[in-house]
């Protein structure tokens, strides 16, 4: 006990976050490299420490474990995701983006880095209040295999419904929030009508390139896990996924620094951080 | 006694009046930057940036994803994210669940500065009405930091830094006059 209790507090050193880091590309073929190491430094220990293991388990796991990475991925990457987070954010695409988007034939919106899908069912449904749903397909992406396929069930429990329903009557949308749910016992499902324009599918933000042409991409609180140099790599992918004068949108927090990628966009809210594609 | 690289202040509920009255005392040529980290809602206090600024007479700014870490500003840890230090010196963000109903929470941003600046830190505590804080500040202690904690008695709600004192976190109990004039030794 006393070793875990130590371990709590003192952490992992960054050299030993590194051999981690080494052995899970060696193995696995998979590169946190570039993630922000003390994020990753943090999901590292949790692990550590909720599963009783000290570094040489979590090594020889990794080296005999065939699938352990899957389970690496669901563990570390973060897959906190809302309905409806940031009101305003969904204020300023009512304002800002669908006026625009309106003028296009087809529609087509990618949620990068989906997680359990929830953002993008609040796409959808921000979609459907303004009449653009039926001309619009969702594609909703990330790498954790298991949070896709709570996504694609779009279940939720009734506890967070509840929350994000108090997010919801701070948007501007007009219809109901409960329109577009039903509820049973302690879960709410999503309507099959929201679900039957979206795509789930396991895309690598940082060695998979652009799948497809999108009018807007959503990729938000994805890069502040990510290092100064894999952001600028992944940014630069988000907007190579965008048609001319598509729209970007990237968590409040996030900052655009490269002087090249900025010269492609415009900004069309400062506070919330949406971008139109120019060049 | 050796100037700090980097100054947290940190506190909840009854903290914030506290913390505002030391920035506003910060003299211009201040030389450390300073870390706010308190706990508030996702709308509550959100003119603190606001107020803040008025009244400082150095730059406030809310912290963004891998800002750098340069002296002669006040960082305030953005509602409804988790802060922390990478080892460059900038300011990493991470929406991971709340900790102890926490998001900022303060145990992670002690532990990842602990991490970076070892001795270069010097951290207080302040009134909170939880218990959030105490192991981060004994890890800062452990490393060789500075951790301060205010006085029970000068405290608007006691629990966070009786927490600390519980754990041994700190290195030293203080008045708030006496944080305050620790503080402004550094001008």
């Amino acid at each position: 006990m006393d070793g875990i209790k130590n371990k709590d507090v003192e952490g992992l050193k960054f050299e030993e976050l590194t051999e981690i880091v080494e052995l899970v590309r060696n193995i696995h073929e998979f590169d946190f490299s570039n993630y922000s190491n003390a994020s990753l430094k943090r999901r590292f220990e949790r692990l550590l420490i909720s599963n009783h293991w000290d570094i040489i388990d979590l090594k020889t796991k990794i080296t005999n474990e065939p699938k352990f990475l899957d389970f690496l991925i669901r563990e570390i990457t973060v897959n906190v995701t809302e309905m409806f987070r940031d009101p305003d954010f969904y204020n300023s695409l009512i304002l800002n983006v669908l006026p625009y988007l309106e003028s296009y034939q087809r529609i087509k919106v990618w949620n990068a880095g989906v997680s359990s899908g929830e953002e993008l069912y609040s796409f959808t449904i921000l979609f459907k209040d303004s009449n653009l749903y039926k001309k619009s397909f969702f594609y909703g992406t990330d790498i954790n295999t298991k949070v896709l396929e709570v996504a694609k069930n779009g279940i939720y429990p009734i506890k967070t419904m509840k929350l994000f329903a108090e997010s919801y009557t701070k948007t501007n949308l007009k219809s109901s929030f409960s329109e577009y749910f039903t509820t049973e016992y302690q879960h709410s499902i999503i309507n099959s009508e929201l679900k039957k324009n979206c795509l789930f599918s396991v895309h690598n933000l940082i060695s998979d390139s652009v799948f497809n042409e999108f009018q807007l991409v959503s990729c938000r609180n994805v890069l502040i896990y990510f290092d100064q140099e894999l952001q600028l790599k992944v940014v630069n992918l988000l907007i190579d996924s965008l048609c001319l004068f598509g729209f970007l949108c990237l968590g409040s927090k996030e900052v655009i620094r490269n002087p090249e990628a900025l010269i492609r966009l415009k900004v069309i809210d400062s506070k919330q951080n949406i971008y139109q594609k120019i060049k | 006694m050796k100037k700090p690289e980097l100054i947290i202040l940190a506190g909840s509920a009854g903290s914030f009046k506290i913390i505002f009255e030391i920035i506003r005392k910060l003299p211009k040529q201040f030389q450390i930057p300073v870390l706010v980290v308190i706990h508030r809602g996702k709308e509550k206090n959100n003119n603190i940036e606001e107020i803040l600024s008025k009244t400082s007479n150095l730059i406030v700014k809310q912290v963004s994803d891998k800002d750098e870490i340069e002296k002669g500003i006040i960082y305030l840890a953005p509602p409804d994210y988790h802060l922390l230090v990478e080892k460059d010196k900038v300011f990493s963000l991470d929406i991971s669940e709340p900790v102890m109903f926490s998001r900022p929470c303060i145990d992670i941003t002690f532990e990842s500065a602990a991490d970076v600046y070892k001795k270069g830190i010097m951290a207080f505590l302040f009134s909170g009405a939880n218990k959030d804080g105490a192991k981060g500040l004994l890890k800062i202690k452990n490393q060789g930091g500075f951790s301060y904690v205010q006085h029970p008695i000068d405290a608007e709600v006691d629990t966070m830094p009786l927490a600390a004192i519980e754990l041994n976190a700190c290195t030293e109990i203080l008045h708030t006059k006496e944080i305050e004039a620790l503080i402004l030794s550094f001008s």
